[in-house]
């Protein structure tokens, strides 16, 4: 695995990973995939459940480094990372939460980033005290205010309802067009992917491979619903070539 | 209600005493108010006052260095294997020797000094702080600790705000139990080869067969232990569990 270097870009290079099973057997979890991200461009990979997103999403922020490859962070190599479950210090306050990840954070940039979430008056609470919904939305602020060079988001809104998710979306669109930010997003959703992403890479089921990869032309806000219906059939159609 | 029951429990036992002291007579058992004498007695000389505080510096001052000891290497320990195939061995020969063996050697080996009485101490208490935290570092969150490495937390972050919050119901085991162990030997300690403290009273009281003047000590001391566990322990305790959430 090769260091982060001194490019603003995400380039990516799996040859193949495996693991060893418990009963010694050797198990095939992701193919060859080779993807980069230019600076502020929105990538989502979309795949069926247990393709090995989560694994590949490991790969690049570095938990795992047994595999076949290289991994090259945009420039300084800050992450920010959404996992799929919160993983805030219960035992600090939502404010300590960010800013001991982000020490270096403005009063006012934490200001704006709260007020965007909705957690102005959730500063205060602990974890603990707070919805599934809410502690999501502290993860994302944790993982903005590092003003990080890679944002991953692991199905960041998974086991939401629906008109929670629909917000949350909008939240991030605005964070991510208000400072624009190499997002690599995982998710199973289409409909999410075509909203959320300037680019779609669709994975096979495992060991995943890139399938296509489908541009999403015009920028977030000026989709229409034509085009999304349009990207979204080109994803469906790639699906279910193989 | 409870506080009745505590009072009255206390009360029952103050009765035990003063019945026990009336069938066994007063040099065998002294009533409760001789003890009361006695100590009022020694606190007007100083002796009393000067003997508390020696023992409680070196229960401090012991208790200290086991704690931190048995913290450092029981994180080391439950967070990687190699270092617990190496110590465990060590481990277990110190958990198994006696009290009374490790004070014994520790003064034939370093004199009848002041360091060999804190360092008997401090080995008899730290195999079992190193178990209890060995405990609290293998159970660990896997995931907070991935946060932590993919946020590129500093080692020191990582361990006040990570790593300590949740070892910190462990470090309170270990320290209840171990406060009240330190002190206990230290009078051992103290009896053998101090001229001075607690357990060197005790030990002068029991050649004179003086069961007022053990009775005062013992009592004193335990005042002063109950009094650290109530008024520095518990609100530390509170105070480092104060974001779980309380029954409304």
């Amino acid at each position: 695995m090769s260091p982060a270097g001194g490019s603003s870009r995400l380039e990516l290079h799996i040859r193949q990973k495996s693991y060893r099973t418990a009963s010694g057997s050797r198990l095939h979890v992701l193919g060859e995939i080779a993807f980069s991200l230019a600076h502020g461009e929105v990538a989502a990979l979309v795949g069926p459940s247990g393709c090995g997103k989560t694994t590949l999403l490991r790969i690049v922020v570095g938990l795992d480094r047994d595999f076949d490859g290289s991994v090259a962070l945009p420039s300084h190599g800050r992450l920010g990372m959404v996992f799929q479950e919160p993983r805030l210090l219960p035992w600090r306050t939502v404010e300590e939460n960010v800013r001991l990840v982000a020490p270096h954070v403005s009063e006012a940039a934490l200001t704006v980033l709260f007020t965007t979430l909705g957690l102005a008056e959730h500063r205060r609470h602990y974890p603990g005290e707070l919805s599934l919904g809410l502690a999501r939305r502290v993860a994302l602020a944790r993982a903005f205010a590092i003003e990080p060079d890679l944002l991953v988001l692991d199905e960041p809104f998974v086991s939401l309802d629906a008109a929670l998710v629909e917000r949350l979306r909008g939240e991030l669109i605005e964070l991510v067009s208000r400072r624009p930010t190499t997002t690599l997003l995982v998710t199973h959703s289409i409909d999410e992917a075509v909203g959320l992403a300037d680019r779609v890479i669709l994975l096979s089921a495992s060991p995943a491979r890139v399938l296509s990869e489908v541009p999403v032309e015009h920028p977030r806000s000026a989709r229409s619903a034509t085009e999304l219906a349009i990207v979204r059939d080109r994803l469906k159609s790639a699906a279910a070539q193989r | 209600m409870n506080f009745a029951l505590r009072l009255g429990s206390i009360a029952l036992l103050l009765a035990a005493w003063i019945a026990g002291s009336h069938l066994l007579g007063p040099r065998l058992l002294p009533a409760p108010q001789a003890v009361v004498l006695s100590i009022v007695h020694e606190a007007r000389t100083g002796a009393l006052g000067f003997n508390l505080g020696i023992t409680l510096l070196r229960v401090l001052v012991s208790f200290t260095i086991a704690m931190m000891l048995g913290t450092f290497i029981g994180i080391g320990m439950g967070r990687s294997q190699a270092i617990n195939r190496i110590a465990d061995p060590w481990l277990i020969v110190l958990l198994n020797l006696p009290a009374l063996v490790i004070i014994v050697l520790a003064y034939i080996w370093a004199g009848l000094t002041e360091t060999a009485a804190i360092i008997a101490v401090a080995l008899n208490k730290l195999p079992i702080a190193i178990v209890t935290v060995r405990e609290g570092a293998r159970a660990l969150d896997p995931t907070l600790d991935e946060m932590a490495t993919v946020f590129r937390m500093g080692s020191w972050v990582r361990l006040r705000h990570v790593m300590l919050p949740q070892l910190a119901p462990y470090l309170a085991a270990a320290a209840r139990s171990g406060l009240s162990l330190v002190w206990k030997i230290v009078l051992i300690v103290e009896l053998l080869g101090r001229p001075n403290g607690v357990g060197f009273e005790i030990g002068v009281a029991f050649q004179l067969f003086d069961v007022t003047r053990i009775l005062a000590y013992a009592l004193t001391f335990v005042g002063v232990m109950l009094a650290i566990e109530s008024f520095l322990v518990q609100p530390l305790e509170r105070h480092v569990s104060r974001w779980r959430l309380k029954p409304a």
